[in-house]
C-alpha cells in the first residue's frame, strides 16, 4: 500500500470540514430569524459555505495536477 | 639350557639389533616378520619371553599377546612389548593385551636386555608344559 | 397562444436535437474522437442526478420545509469530494471486470453470484418504480398545465381518467420508446453509450438554463430582487417560520443528516447514477473536475429554490396551486409564454434525462442479471445452443424497458398522488441505500462474503417494503390507512412509521435508521458466521486490491479448449462478426497471423469472459464461457484462500522461521567448521603419528646398532661392517624421509617454490631413464623407452618432473622381479596434452590397494619378503606435482601381471592456442 499522499490528507480535512458545516451544531448557529441584506441567514450561511467547500475542493482536487 | 626368546619385528634392520642382543645375552632366538608368522612359531618354539612390536603386518602385537595369554599351554611364556612412545597410549593397551612389560622405541639396549634379563629371571617363572625343565638359577 | 400541438412539437424538437447530438457523438465515437472522453462532458453527465424532482420538486419542498431540500444535494457534494477514493476504486474495478451494470458490479463482487445480482436488480428495480412514476408524473402535470395556458387550474388527480385518455400514459409510452432508441441501438462488448452521455449532458445544461432563467425571471421581474422577496415572506407568519425551519416545524437536524446521508448514497446508488459514474467513465481523472463542477452545478439549480417557493407562496392564494407546479406556473400568470414553454421543455429534459439512463441501466440489469440466468439455466430454451443471442439479447433490453415504465405508470396511478414529488423519489433513494453496505464494504472489507450480501440486501429491502413501501400503498387506499396509524392487526409497536417506538421523525429519516441497522448488521453478522468460498475470496482481493493490480485480473480458467470455440461462443452473444473482430484483433496483439493460430490458453478464455462479461454481465459470462473452458479445479484456490486470510500470521511466523532458519544455518556452518577442524586435528595427529612412527623405526636401528657398537668394542670385523652399513643406510632413510615430508608439507601448505618453463618432456624422460639405468642394472631388469618423436612442450618446472620421473622409474625397478624384469617407458603426444606410461612386469597392486597408494606413507608390498625401502611419501608428492600443472597421475594394474603408471599434462597454452586458431580457420 502506498503511503497516503498530501493531497489525500488535504481532501479527507475537507470533507470532514464539510461535514462539520452541514451539521448540528454549526447549522443551528445559523438557525436564527435574522437576514444579512434582507436574505435569511440560514440560507446566506448554506450557500456561501456550500461555495467555500467547492471552491476548496477545486483547487484541491483538481489544482496542481 | 638357553632360554628361548621370539623376536617378532617387521622392520629388518630392528630384528637384526634385536636378535642380535638376545644371543649376546646367551638365550636362543627364533625371528617372526609379522604377527601370523609369531603364532605359527609359538607352540612349536614355545618361548620363554616373546619381544613382540606392538605393529606388526597381519596380526597386530596386540593380537598376538592376547592369543598367549589365552593359551594356557603357554602360561609361563613373558610378553616384552615394543612400543611407540607416545603413540596411541600403546604401552597402556600392551599391558592391558596381557604383556609383562614394555619398552618405547627408540630403545636403549641396555636397558632392553636388563628387562628381558628380569623377566627370565623372574622366580615365579614357571615352565609351559611339556617344556624343556626350568633350570632354577 | 400556446397550444397543444405546440408543446407537442416543441417538445418532439427538442427530443429530436437530444438524438441528433447522441447520433453526432457515436459517429464520433466509432471513429475515434470521443467527444464524451472530457471531464466537463463527464462532469455534466453526472447532473442526470437533477431530475424533475429538482426541477419542479424542490420548491415543493421548500415552500413546505424552507432549506429542508438542500441536504439532497449537499450529500452529493460530500460524496463527490470522497470520489477520488471510492468512486475511482468503482471505476477502476469496473473497467478491469467490465461491469454492464450495479447489479453486475455487486454480483462480480461475492463470487459472481447470480443470486446476488438478481438480487440486486430485484431491488432496484421495485426500488426505482416510484422515481420513475415522479418522472411521468411530473411530466403530464406540467404538459396538462401549460396546456390549460393562460389559465393556471391543477390537473386532475391521477387515476381518475381513463388510461387511453390518460397523458401520463402517453408520457410514459414515448419515454419508452425514447429510452429504446437511446439505449439498445447497438450491443457493445464495453456497455458505454457515448451518444447518450453526450444527449444527458446537453440536457443538463438545458434543464439549468431554463431553471435558472426561471429563477432570475422570479426574483428580478416578479419581484424586486432576493431582498424584496424575503422582506414580504417575513410579513407572512407561515413563510417566516421557514427562514429558520430547523429544529423547528417541519426538519429536525436528525432529519437533516439522515438525508444528507441517504443523497450521498444516491449519487452512487442509483441506478443510473452509477451508470454514468462509473460505467459512463471514460478517464478516471475525469473525476477531479467533476469533485467540484458537479456541486457547483447543483449549487447553481438549487440557489433560486426558495425564492421561487417564496415567490409562489406569495402569489397564489394559499391552497390553489401545487408549491411543485410553481416553476412553470408563476411565468404562466405573467403570460410569459415562451418562458413557460421553455421551462416546460426544461422538466422535459430532466424527466426525460433521467428516465433514458434509469431504464437503460435497470433494462441492463435484468436483461443480464435476471433475465439470462434463468434462461440459461432453463434447458428447455437451449439458448446455449443458439447461434446468434445479440438480437436477443436486445429484444429482452427492450421488453425490460416498456416494461419498466409500464410499472412506473402503474405506481403513478397506484400511488402518485398520495405524495409529492420529493417524497416519491425519497422512497426511490432509500431502497437505493441499501446497496451501500454490500458495495462500500465490498470495496474495503476483503471479509465482507456472499452470504453477509445477500442477507444484509434482503434485510435491508424487508425493512425498505415494510416501512416505506408498504405505508404508500397504504396511503393509497390499497391497504387501508389503519396499517399506517395503527399497525398491522393494531399493534402499535409495529406502526411501519414509529416502528419499535421509535416516533419523532419524518418516514424517510425513520426508514433509514432501520434498514440500516438491519442491513449492516445482517451484512457484518452474515460475512463473520459464513466462511468465504474460494470463487468469492478471489473475486474479494480481487475488489480490495484493486489498485495494487496491474493490467487484467487473473484468471481462474483453465486453458482447455479451442480459440474457434471461443470466438463462436461470443459471436453468439455479441454477432459472429463483432466477434471475428475481437479476435482478429486480439490475434494481431499476441502476434498471431490469425484466430487459428491463437491457443486456447487462460488468457485467450479470460478475454472471451471479459467481452461475454461486458455484454450479458460477470455471472451469466462465467456460466457460458464454462459450456466451452473448464474452470480451475477449487482446490488451488482454496490452498490460497487458506494462505491468504493467515497472510499475516504467515508473514510473521515467516519472519521467525526465516530468523530460525538463519540461526539454523549459522549452527550448521559452525557445526560443519567444527567438524572441518576436528577433522584436521585429527589428521595432523594421523600425520604428526604416522611421521613419529616413520621416524622413530630407522632412529631406533641407528640407536641400537650404534649401541651395540659403542658396548661391544670385541665385535668381530665383519658384523662391525655389516652394523655399520645398516646404521648408514638407516641414516640415509631417515633423511629421506625427513626431506620429503618437508618438501610435501611445502607443496600442500602452497610455500613451494615452482620454476614453471616450458619443457620438452621427451627430453627429460630420456634423462630419467638415464639417471636411472645403474638401479635398473643392478637389479637385472630391462627399460625399454618408446617415445614419439616429438611432443608439444609442456608448462612445468623441470626438476619436479624429474622427481616425478625418476620415482615412477625406480618404483618400478623395485617392484620387478629380478632377471625377468622389464620396463616399458612411453611417451606420446595426443589432442591437447602429453602422456606418459610406465609400465612394469611386477607384482602389480590390487584394486583396493591402487586407490591407498598415492595416500600418504601407504605402501605396498609383500611384507613376507622384504619391506618396501620407500618412504610412502613418493607418489603421494608426484601426484601432487603433476596436480599442480594440470595434469594426472593414476594407475592401472593386474595384481601378478605388472602395473602401468600414467601421466598426463596439458600443452603449453601456446601450443593449445596456435591450434585454436587453425581450427578456426
Amino acid at each position: 500500500m502506498r503511503k497516503p499522499s498530501l493531497r489525500a490528507y488535504r481532501i479527507a480535512s475537507l470533507f470532514l470540514l464539510a461535514c462539520l458545516l452541514f451539521n448540528y451544531p454549526v447549522l443551528a448557529l445559523f438557525n436564527v430569524g435574522a437576514t444579512a441584506g434582507g436574505v435569511p441567514v440560514l440560507y446566506v450561511y448554506l450557500f456561501a459555505a456550500w461555495g467555500v467547500v467547492i471552491a476548496l475542493a477545486a483547487v484541491v482536487i483538481e489544482g496542481g495536477s | 639350557m638357553a632360554k628361548r626368546v621370539l623376536i617378532a619385528e617387521d622392520e629388518p634392520s630392528i630384528l637384526a639389533s634385536l636378535e642380535f642382543l638376545m644371543r649376546r645375552a646367551g638365550y636362543e632366538t627364533r625371528n617372526a616378520a609379522d604377527g601370523e608368522e609369531a603364532l605359527q612359531l609359538l607352540p612349536v618354539f614355545r618361548p620363554h619371553l616373546v619381544l613382540l612390536d606392538i605393529m606388526l603386518p597381519r596380526r597386530s602385537g596386540l593380537d598376538v599377546c592376547r592369543e598367549i595369554r589365552a593359551d594356557a599351554s603357554l602360561s609361563g611364556t613373558r610378553v616384552l612389548m615394543l612400543t611407540a612412545k607416545g603413540g596411541n597410549r600403546d604401552h597402556e593397551r600392551g599391558l592391558e593385551a596381557g604383556a609383562d612389560d614394555y619398552v618405547t622405541k627408540p630403545f636403549s639396549t641396555q636397558d632392553l636386555v636388563a628387562r628381558a634379563q628380569a623377566l627370565l629371571a623372574d622366580p615365579v617363572l614357571r615352565l609351559a608344559p611339556g617344556a624343556i625343565p626350568r633350570q632354577d638359577p | 397562444m400556446l397550444q397543444g400541438w405546440i408543446i407537442v412539437a416543441a417538445s418532439f424538437a427538442y427530443i429530436g436535437l437530444l438524438f441528433a447530438i447522441a447520433w453526432f457523438a457515436d459517429r464520433r465515437a466509432a471513429r475515434g474522437q470521443s467527444v464524451v472522453s472530457n471531464a466537463w462532458v463527464y462532469s455534466l453527465s453526472l447532473a442526470v442526478y437533477a431530475t424533475a424532482w429538482t426541477f419542479y420538486g424542490s420548491v415543493g419542498r421548500a415552500a413546505t420545509d424552507g432549506v429542508g431540500f438542500l441536504p439532497i444535494y449537499i450529500g452529493p457534494t460530500l460524496t463527490m469530494l470522497l470520489g477520488w477514493f471510492v468512486l475511482r476504486k468503482m471505476v477502476r474495478i469496473a473497467r478491469l471486470n467490465r461491469t454492464t451494470s450495479l447489479a453486475d458490479f455487486v454480483a462480480s463482487r461475492y463470487g459472481k453470484s447470480a443470486l446476488i445480482g438478481g438480487l440486486v436488480t430485484v431491488i432496484a428495480v421495485i426500488g426505482i418504480l416510484p422515481y420513475i412514476s415522479l418522472q411521468l408524473k411530473a411530466v403530464s402535470t406540467s404538459f396538462q398545465i401549460l396546456l390549460g395556458y393562460p389559465e393556471v387550474a391543477m390537473p386532475p388527480p391521477a387515476g381518475s381518467m381513463v388510461v387511453m385518455q390518460d397523458t401520463a400514459f402517453y408520457v410514459a409510452l414515448f419515454m419508452a420508446l425514447f429510452a429504446i432508441a437511446f439505449g439498445t441501438r447497438q450491443l457493445d462488448a464495453a456497455e458505454r453509450h457515448e451518444g447518450m452521455v453526450a444527449a444527458i449532458a446537453f440536457e443538463s445544461l438545458v434543464k439549468l438554463v431554463a431553471f435558472l432563467a426561471v429563477g432570475i425571471y422570479v426574483a428580478y421581474f416578479m419581484y424586486d430582487g432576493l431582498g424584496d422577496i424575503f422582506a414580504r415572506a417575513s410579513g407572512r407568519p407561515d413563510l417566516e417560520v421557514l427562514m429558520a425551519p430547523l429544529g423547528g416545524a417541519a426538519g429536525s437536524y436528525a432529519n437533516w443528516v439522515w438525508l444528507t446521508v441517504l443523497s450521498m448514497f444516491a449519487i452512487v446508488f442509483l441506478p443510473r447514477q452509477f451508470q454514468v459514474a462509473v460505467i459512463e467513465n471514460t478517464d478516471e481523472r475525469h473525476l477531479r473536475r467533476a469533485a467540484w463542477l458537479f456541486p457547483l452545478y447543483m449549487l447553481a439549480i438549487n440557489v433560486f429554490v426558495l425564492p421561487i417557493a417564496f415567490g409562489g407562496a406569495l402569489h397564489f392564494p394559499p391552497g390553489t396551486v401545487d408549491a411543485d407546479t410553481f416553476v412553470l406556473t408563476l411565468p404562466m400568470t405573467q403570460k410569459a409564454e415562451g418562458l413557460a414553454l421553455f421551462v416546460f421543455i426544461g422538466g422535459l429534459s430532466a424527466a426525460t434525462g433521467m428516465v433514458i439512463v434509469e431504464t437503460v441501466a435497470l433494462s441492463t440489469m435484468i436483461c443480464n442479471d435476471l433475465v439470462m440466468p434463468l434462461l440459461l439455466r432453463i434447458r428447455a430454451f437451449r439458448l446455449s445452443e443458439q447461434r446468434d443471442l445479440s438480437s436477443l439479447l436486445l429484444d429482452i433490453r427492450r421488453a425490460a424497458i416498456i416494461a419498466l415504465l409500464m410499472g412506473g405508470y402503474f405506481y403513478y396511478l397506484l400511488a402518485g398522488e398520495a405524495y409529492a414529488l420529493v417524497s416519491i423519489g425519497l422512497i426511490s433513494f432509500a431502497a437505493a441505500a441499501q446497496f451501500a453496505p454490500a458495495v462500500i464494504g465490498g470495496l474495503y472489507w476483503r471479509g465482507g462474503n456472499r452470504t453477509g450480501a445477500l442477507a444484509g440486501l434482503l434485510a435491508g429491502f424487508s425493512v425498505w417494503i415494510y416501512t416505506l413501501l408498504m405505508p404508500a400503498f397504504a396511503r393509497s387506499g390499497w391497504l387501508g390507512v389503519e396499517f399506517v396509524e395503527r399497525g398491522p392487526f393494531g399493534v402499535e409497536l409495529l406502526r411501519p412509521h414509529q416502528l419499535f417506538g421509535l416516533a419523532g421523525l419524518d418516514p424517510i429519516t425513520h426508514a433509514m435508521i432501520w434498514s440500516m441497522i438491519a442491513n449492516v448488521g445482517a451484512y457484518v453478522l452474515g460475512s463473520v458466521i459464513r466462511r468465504q468460498s474460494a470463487a468469492e475470496h478471489a473475486q474479494a482481493t480481487l475488489f480490495v486490491d484493486v489498485y495494487q493490480q496491474t493490467g487484467e485480473p487473473g484468471s481462474s480458467w483453465r486453458g482447455a479448449t479451442s480459440a474457434s470455440a471461443l470466438q463462436t461462443l461470443v459471436g453468439r452473444f455479441l454477432g459472429p462478426a463483432r466477434a471475428v473482430e475481437l479476435f482478429t484483433a486480439y490475434a494481431r496483439l499476441r502476434g498471431a497471423r490469425s484466430v487459428d493460430e491463437l491457443e486456447g490458453d487462460r488468457d485467450l478464455v479470460r478475454f472471451a469472459e471479459l467481452q461475454l462479461a461486458g455484454t450479458i454481465g460477470a455471472a451469466s459470462a462465467r456460466t457460458m464461457v464454462a459450456t466451452v473452458a473448464q474452470e480451475e479445479p477449487l482446490g488451488l484456490e482454496e490452498v490460497m484462500t487458506i494462505i491468504d486470510e493467515a497472510s499475516q500470521v504467515i508473514a510473521y511466523s515467516h519472519r521467525l522461521e526465516e530468523k530460525q532458519q538463519e540461526l539454523e544455518e549459522a549452527t550448521r556452518e559452525l557445526k560443519a567448521a567444527n567438524e572441518r577442524l576436528k577433522e584436521l586435528d585429527r589428521l595432523k595427529d594421523d600425520f604428526i603419528s604416522t611421521v613419529t612412527h616413520e621416524l622413530r623405526t630407522p632412529l631406533t636401528s641407528i640407536r641400537a646398532f650404534s649401541e651395540i657398537l659403542h658396548d661391544n668394542p670385541d665385535l668381530d670385523p665383519g658384523e662391525r661392517q655389516r652394523f655399520l652399513a645398516l646404521v648408514i643406510r638407516e641414516s640415509e632413510r631417515l633423511t629421506r624421509l625427513i626431506n620429503q615430508v618437508l618438501d610435501l608439507a611445502k607443496i600442500e601448505s602452497g610455500l613451494a617454490e615452482w620454476r614453471t618453463a616450458e619443457l620438452d618432456l621427451r627430453e627429460i624422460v630420456l634423462e630419467a631413464i638415464h639417471a636411472t639405468s645403474a638401479i635398473f642394472k643392478s637389479r637385472g631388469v630391462t627399460v625399454e623407452a618408446r617415445l614419439a618423436p616429438a611432443v608439444a612442450p609442456v608448462m612445468a618446472d623441470r626438476d619436479r618432473l624429474m622427481q616425478v620421473l625418476l620415482n615412477l622409474l625406480s618404483n618400478a625397478a623395485k617392484f620387478c622381479t629380478p632377471g625377468t624384469g622389464r620396463v616399458e617407458v612411453r611417451l606420446e603426444g595426443h589432442a591437447g596434452g602429453v602422456r606418459v606410461d610406465v609400465e612394469d612386469n611386477g607384482v602389480g597392486i590390487s584394486r583396493e590397494n591402487q586407490a591407498l597408494i598415492f595416500e600418504k606413507f601407504r605402501q605396498v608390498g609383500d611384507t613376507l619378503t622384504e619391506k618396501p625401502a620407500g618412504t610412502g611419501l613418493g607418489l603421494a608428492i608426484c601426484r601432487r606435482i603433476v596436480g599442480h600443472f594440470g595434469g594426472r597421475l593414476w594407475v592401472e594394474s593386474e595384481p601378478g601381471r605388472g602395473s602401468v603408471f600414467s601421466f598426463d599434462l596439458p600443452a603449453a597454452a601456446a601450443a593449445g592456442g596456435a591450434g585454436r586458431l587453425v581450427a578456426n580457420a
